[in-house]
């Protein structure tokens, strides 16, 4: 897809932040920050160590609840989120240090990702009522899909905690998939890993942009990753907002380099 | 060789009791990473539910049926299980979430006295009886191959097998159904499990439900055998070295635990017992559990803790 093209694609604002405040304690780790994601847009927010990436993240994800701002997801407006209903309106994340669920399978690890999408009760799956068989049978099929799209077939049976790194960060995107999400968020999909597996996760976050048209805020260290697939990036530094704005901009941007390679007092 | 045998059968057959009490535990520990206390006391609280609900029920409707009325009580107390799991979630363990594991076994503790008492005020402090009707007599078997045969007692077969199907039963959901797979989530990471939309309060009311449902099998079994009474409490704790052996995240391992506990108590209690006075059968399954603790500290099947330095 031609840059030209991508930028046709990115609709209207789905996930605005506005003036989000969040301390711990006396510790600021953010302080006033707005800004937004569009429709069908990969979003980077990038910082150096202790910028308040992650703690964006888990702001929209609804493990933080911001001091002050407020988060309008498609139209409505919160003030207090929760993992769980930010799971239901349909946001899915990795995370940054794993958190897979390392006794199980690979594919049940995914299937977990169907739970909410599971309407037959209890007593239905126990008994292996038809319906419930169904069900079961329908989102198989879906995580096989993903199971495919991610080149794990034949680490399906492999209980998570087994595999190597990048495979196990893989099926993080995997499980999150599953969600059929609206807007995934990623937290350093991308850390720990390799050339060629930055490479293969980079052409997976792309894919999954274009062929499902998730909307995608991603936060990675890799410069050049970020650079060349995000649509537009934000700047934290010290929980402050520096920059906004496509790559190139965000490139030439004098606090931004600043920031990233200091500067003479 | 028929001796043996007979002290084998017996082994495994109060092994298998040991093995439904160890897995409450493992059941809540799985899901929750922490050893419930309570474990004993939701015992004692279903036991004596049943033991009372049997007598009442009848005296209410005006009935005579052992039968009914035994289905009905354990429909009752089955109930008040569900109910005393909704409460624990609702009053303990929502306002726990993300504390320290020994915040939460503290609770578990405090839980366990709580019931101890509401249970006999609800239900009194004396001794009560369980009939639910499981034959009584013993049986031999095997008398063409030993000379007056092996005696099982019928009633330990029973409940033998009646543990066995409900561990099968149990071992099958968790593996095999979306319900299953979401509690080995909560689990394996709870916050992971919260960020893909799995309710960590439903999670915790089912696990204790089926926590509850295994106490009250147990207590029924327990006390149409030995009867209901408070020392039922306690007893269940000798239930503990079974989960050390067989490791507290392990359903298969609480089963193998308590059958080798089981039967090592009757054998050692046969065997060894005259070499040192007797009296092995109290104490012999703690000092296995202390041998493993030594050794193999994850237990049979537990998971192996690597911390990265």
């Amino acid at each position: 897809m031609s840059a030209s093209d991508r930028d046709q694609r990115i609709g209207k604002v789905m996930l605005d932040l506005q003036n989000i405040s969040l301390s711990f304690g006396g510790v600021k780790a953010l302080t006033d920050i707005s800004f937004n994601v569009r429709e069908h847009e990969i979003r980077a927010i990038i910082g150096p160590n202790g910028a308040g990436k992650s703690s964006m993240l888990n702001v929209i994800n609804g493990v933080y609840t911001p001091q002050q701002g407020g988060i309008e997801f498609e139209g409505r407006r919160y003030t207090r989120m929760n993992p769980r209903r930010a799971a239901e309106m349909g946001i899915a994340r990795t995370f940054q240090n794993l958190a897979l669920f390392k006794g199980m399978s690979v594919l049940d690890n995914i299937m977990t990702g169907r739970n909410l999408r599971m309407k037959c009760g209890l007593l239905a799956q126990a008994l292996r009522w038809g319906p419930a068989e169904r069900e079961e049978i329908r989102h198989r099929e879906f995580v096989e899909n993903i199971i495919d799209f991610l080149e794990i077939q034949a680490h399906r049976k492999t209980p998570v905690g087994r595999l190597p790194y990048g495979l196990q960060k893989r099926v993080d995107l995997g499980r999150a998939l599953a969600m059929e999400p609206r807007l995934l968020l990623l937290d350093e999909p991308m850390a720990g890993m390799n050339i060629e597996e930055k490479q293969d996760m980079s052409r997976f976050i792309l894919d999954v942009n274009d062929e499902f048209g998730t909307t995608i805020v991603l936060i990675e260290h890799d410069m050049g990753v970020v650079m060349d697939i995000s649509d537009r990036v934000v700047v934290l530094d010290y929980g402050k907002k520096i920059g906004d704005g496509k790559p190139d901009e965000v490139r030439a941007n004098e606090a931004v380099i600043q920031a990233y390679l200091g500067v003479a007092h | 060789m028929g001796f043996f045998l007979e002290t084998l059968f017996g082994g495994l057959m109060s092994g298998m009791l040991y093995a439904l009490i160890g897995l409450g535990f493992v059941l809540i520990f799985k899901a929750s990473g922490v050893f419930n206390f309570a474990q004993g006391a939701m015992v004692l609280v279903a036991a004596l539910s049943m033991a009372r609900f049997s007598e009442w029920i009848p005296a209410w409707l005006g009935f005579e049926n052992l039968l009914l009325a035994n289905v009905l009580a354990f429909i009752v107390s089955a109930a008040l299980m569900f109910l005393l799991a909704v409460a624990v979630e609702r009053f303990v363990l929502r306002h726990l979430v993300n504390q320290e594991v020994t915040t939460l076994l503290m609770a578990t503790l405090g839980i366990s006295y709580f019931l101890d008492g509401l249970g006999q005020i609800a239900f009194g402090s004396s001794v009560y009886s369980i009939d639910v009707g499981m034959p009584k007599d013993p049986i031999f078997i095997l008398e063409s191959l030993f000379e007056g045969g092996v005696l099982i007692n019928l009633e330990d077969l029973t409940a033998a097998v009646v543990a066995a199907l409900l561990v099968a039963a149990l071992a099958l959901f968790f593996q095999y159904t979306g319900t299953g797979r979401a509690l080995r989530a909560v689990a394996d990471d709870h916050q992971a499990a919260q960020s893909i939309g799995i309710p960590l309060n439903r999670i915790w009311v089912i696990v204790w439900s089926v926590a509850g449902l295994v106490a009250l099998v147990a207590g029924i079994i327990w006390g149409s055998k030995f009867g209901v009474q408070f020392t039922l409490s306690t007893a269940a704790l000798r239930a503990l070295p079974v989960v050390i052996l067989g490791g507290l995240t392990s359903v298969p391992g609480a089963i193998l635990g308590g059958l080798i506990i089981g039967v090592g108590e009757k054998l050692s209690e046969v065997y060894l017992g005259s070499l040192v006075g007797g009296g092995i059968e109290i104490w012999f399954a703690y000092v296995l559990a202390l041998v493993f603790l030594l050794f193999r500290p994850q237990g049979l099947f537990g998971e192996k803790i690597i911390d990265r330095v």
